[in-house]
């Protein structure tokens, strides 16, 4: 066995000082008849050369980003990963430390979660940020029972259809065991047909899914003219160029954080970030670090407002969730850093551009129209006047080209659309061999 | 050597005008963004991120990261966290392009490696816990138990019973009475005998039409198993409940004995405990979910599948009973390569032995530290024990006697064990060496503690003495809280 140490003549030693025989008799508090008695059904064992050489065998079973031009997006971004993210990140005393329950020996990574709770609230313009949570959609999820939490309001919570449908999904869940009425409109020009004095909190996504960016502040007054809150899930990196949704009105922000210096890892695991307004800190859900200072006056971290947390208050807890996505707060807070204003700037608009001329070259196409005249960020919707969707993903995909997210999934009425995603990776002549093999 | 280089913050380092990275030219003709975006929906100016070089961001999180103790560095016994070593291979296959270079909505027949890996985990952890049918969807443990409640809830509402209540011990971790609320349960503690096992009669009390869910814990946070868990499952599934095993402590029984076959309905596990994934300095983990067959059509959409006709793995999401989803994508699939890599790995008997030593190290650091501390449990543990620094209250006068004692840990090099928990345990200090630890580091610290003991008072009331900072003030913080940096913070 690879990773332990002690001999035979070791264990033997251990055993006469614990007084047993075996250590079989170890176990005696397990009954005979329920143990196994007989091995796990799993494959054999494999050394670190014939595990890696299996690994590799399933890796080259998968065609990765780095084969292909990818153009997917729907909340998870080929953005580019500067090597400082990789090589801190993978330093042992981050990775392989844990929760920093001894702020004496801790210091590294609560101060990390200041750091990173600080750019989180520069980048959004909120005051106050957590830790982090697991990723984009559970956070949306804990910003509408935290909604509830403070409103009092539990009847129900209303949700723009243009939020990402399987954060949707996941509200859908957790209301339906709670029995919160989940109401989903198509549009921000609904919301007064459905906002009462029951509603607790309204969900927006800007950009939201299919690209648009929303008019935060008008719906943010909308919304709290009915007392609700807003709950507003981003793109960190679109906050390069656009307004601040703390200068828009919004109570509680939430975004999906891969985007900052986390490859896509076919799916996570990734970040859930989460900031709200001042007045609101003690409701927040998940860890928090605060300033304070030691015996000697030193300045320095700890985890604090804990009276929220499981640990404490069990039952009656802001949340279950006992943990944050350190590692991934972290290599959040070592992007934006080596970004910077002007870093955060340019990549926003390396995705404007980039992405408008996308659009606008296959728009340009007979067989490609829009859907929509909002304003866009990053990515966006185009129709396909031929209604073949996964005739135009397939053949793409001959051409080494992921092409886009068909929407036919969660909107039948869009099942001849196709949802594109540019980041400032895309070239323009890859936007170009795309425009061709699409349009050909 | 004390570092203190690294005490300044990031934004104090900022000096305007500065860069850290220089993107490419745009290679599209540029339009400006006023002509793009209506003006109302731009930022006017750049978000006030500070302005450092790539060195100073390398020095700074660099010199961050000597501030941590970690298990590469340090002897990690804190308990019911099964701080492991975290192999290097799985850090190293985990990144790969083939694997970590994956989109979510890649088609399937593009990542048929990747979708084979995970219906093969699937298989692996139905068998090591006994309960066939799993989603690896939970993104922690406590996410986990959150989603194998909507199942339950689910699996109720569908059988038209409308059971409100959610049971679980006093020693359950914090996670099980707040998993229990999220889920809409009404919560109720059963109490523990003092021998650290459930107070069956107490349960049997609190049993009814109205039970839910009994959540155990097993082995318990005391490190004991509880060899009434068969009684108990029996009692709870006479009432027409179901028993939910937290798996938080399954480092102590893999290949021995399986929470399917003791009675557990559903149970998550926490690969980053159990299969070693890293911790990450607080996550990211992950929290599968193991149910039987009955409540397989609840489990979150999609599981994994392989399709015979096809010969292709796929995502299925066809079950209407389902939840639905309890997060966005796939799950922590990170999290779950490297599980993957710790299983395959040790094999059958790898993981039988890996408990086996696991266990055998936390009797032998009992047997060492009974010898100075109290241990109100007994002379035998699973994988891990609680000690009792009470006693040592009245020779020393310490009024909190464990929190002194792991703070003086910290000087001689040793993370400390998980103090104050269990509840149950007065002056608790939660010891777990897990397997990857030699029975040298284990006398060392053992020796360690017994010196500490034997140290007067006041030497342990004021340590640490050798740390960077000293007892930060948890009471101010938590009074005044400051939470993010603003230039006139200090």
């Amino acid at each position: 066995m690879p990773y332990t140490y002690n001999t035979p003549a070791q264990q033997k030693e251990m055993l006469e000082a614990i007084g047993a025989t075996s250590i079989d008799e170890l176990f005696d508090s397990i009954p005979d008849n329920m143990k196994l008695g007989r091995a796990l059904q799993i494959p054999s064992a494999l050394g670190e050369l014939e595990l890696t050489s299996h690994m590799q065998e399933l890796a080259r079973q998968n065609s990765d980003i780095t084969h292909n031009t990818c153009f997917l997006g729907a909340g998870s971004y080929d953005h580019f990963v500067p090597a400082v993210v990789d090589a801190l990140a993978s330093r042992g005393e981050f990775y392989t430390s844990y929760t920093p329950y001894q702020p004496e020996v801790s210091q590294g990574n609560l101060q990390v979660m200041f750091e990173y709770q600080t750019l989180i609230c520069q980048l959004t313009g909120m005051d106050v940020s957590n830790a982090s949570l697991y990723d984009g959609g559970s956070a949306a999820v804990e910003a509408m029972l935290m909604a509830i939490n403070i409103t009092r309001r539990n009847s129900r919570v209303v949700v723009l259809e243009s939020v990402h449908p399987e954060y949707r999904q996941i509200i859908s869940t957790y209301f339906a065991t709670i029995g919160t009425e989940v109401v989903t409109v198509a549009d921000s020009s609904q919301l007064p047909n459905v906002l009462d004095e029951n509603t607790a909190a309204v969900l927006i996504q800007s950009p939201n899914f299919f690209g648009n960016i929303e008019d935060v502040a008008a719906i943010a007054d909308q919304v709290h003219e009915s007392g609700a809150l807003l709950v507003c899930s981003v793109d960190p990196i679109s906050l390069g160029l656009l307004k601040r949704p703390g200068d828009s009105g919004v109570d509680i922000v939430v975004a999906e954080g891969q985007s900052l210096g986390t490859p896509l890892l076919y799916g996570g695991p990734y970040l859930g970030i989460m900031a709200c307004r001042e007045e609101f800190v003690r409701r927040l859900p998940g860890r928090i670090a605060g300033q304070t200072v030691d015996q000697d006056g030193n300045r320095c971290w700890v985890l604090t407002l804990q009276t929220r947390e499981q640990h404490i208050r069990r039952e009656k807890a802001t949340s279950n969730i006992c943990t944050n996505q350190g590692l991934f707060a972290l290599r959040a807070a070592i992007y934006l850093s080596v970004m910077g204003p002007q870093g955060m700037r340019d990549v926003a608009d390396l995705c404007l551009q980039k992405a408008h001329y996308a659009q606008q070259q296959l728009t340009h196409l007979d067989r490609f129209e829009t859907v929509s005249d909002l304003p866009f960020f990053k990515e966006f919707v185009i129709r396909d006047k031929q209604n073949d969707v996964a005739g135009l993903l397939e053949k793409a995909e001959d051409f080494n080209i992921l092409a886009g997210v068909a929407l036919g999934r969660w909107y039948p009425e869009l099942e001849d659309c196709l949802l594109i995603a540019v980041t400032e990776k895309r070239t323009v002549h890859e936007i170009d061999q795309l425009v061709e093999v699409l349009g050909s | 050597m004390r570092n203190n280089h690294a005490t300044q913050l990031i934004f104090e380092l900022s000096t305007a005008g500065r860069n850290g990275v220089v993107l490419p030219q745009c290679d599209v003709p540029v339009q400006s963004a006023e002509t793009l975006i209506p003006n109302s929906l731009l930022q006017q100016v750049n978000p006030p991120l500070p302005e450092v070089t790539e060195p100073e961001v390398i020095r700074h999180f660099t010199n961050l990261s000597t501030l941590n103790m970690s298990v590469d560095t340090h002897y990690y016994p804190l308990g019911s966290c099964t701080m492991k070593y975290n192999p290097k291979r799985n850090e190293r296959i985990a990144a790969w392009d083939g694997l970590a270079q994956l989109h979510p909505y890649q088609s399937e027949a593009s990542i048929q490696g990747m979708l084979q890996l995970l219906c093969e985990l699937q298989q692996m952890l139905g068998e090591i816990s006994g309960l066939p049918a799993v989603s690896l969807q939970p993104a922690a443990g406590a996410h986990g138990e959150l989603a194998a409640l909507m199942v339950a809830s689910a699996f109720f509402r569908q059988q038209g019973q409308h059971r409100t209540k959610v049971l679980a011990p006093d020693s359950a971790h914090g996670t099980n009475p707040a998993s229990a609320r999220m889920a809409g349960f009404d919560f109720v503690t059963i109490r523990s005998q003092e021998d650290g096992r459930v107070d069956v009669e107490h349960l049997k009390e609190n049993l009814g039409d109205d039970t839910a869910v009994f959540m155990i814990t097993n082995p318990s946070t005391l490190g004991l198993f509880d060899d009434q868990v068969q009684t108990i499952a029996d009692l709870v599934h006479d009432a027409g409940g179901l028993i939910y095993l937290d798996g938080a402590n399954m480092n102590a029984i893999l290949g021995i004995t399986r929470p399917g076959d003791f009675g557990a309905d559903m149970m998550h596990f926490n690969p980053h405990k159990t299969f070693s994934g890293p911790h990450g300095g607080g996550g990211p983990g992950a929290g599968p979910i193991c149910v039987t067959e009955t409540l397989r059509p609840y489990l979150p959409n999609p599981t994994v599948e392989f399709c015979d006709e096809s010969q292709m793995y796929f995502l299925d999401d066809s079950s209407e009973a389902s939840i639905g989803r309890v997060r966005s994508f796939f799950g922590n699939v990170g999290v779950l390569v490297r599980a993957y890599c710790y299983i395959r790995t040790h094999g059958p008997d790898g993981l039988k032995r890996v408990s086996e030593t696991a266990v055998l190290n936390a009797n032998y650091l009992l047997s060492q530290v009974k010898q100075f501390l109290d241990v109100p449990h007994g002379d035998r543990c699973m994988h891990e024990f609680v000690a009792s620094a009470s006693p040592i209250k009245e020779t020393t006068g310490l009024k909190q006697p464990a929190m002194d004692i792991a703070k003086r840990l910290l000087d001689y090099g040793f993370h400390p064990p998980t103090v104050y928990f269990p509840l149950t345990v007065p002056e608790g200090m939660m010891m777990e060496p897990t397997e990857t630890e030699s029975k040298q580091t284990l006398d060392a610290f053992a020796a360690t503690l017994r010196k500490i003991v034997e140290e007067p008072a006041e030497t342990l009331h004021h340590a640490p003495h050798t740390t960077n900072i000293r007892r930060p003030d948890e009471v101010m913080a938590a009074r005044q809280p400051i939470v993010k940096w603003t230039e006139t913070a200090d």
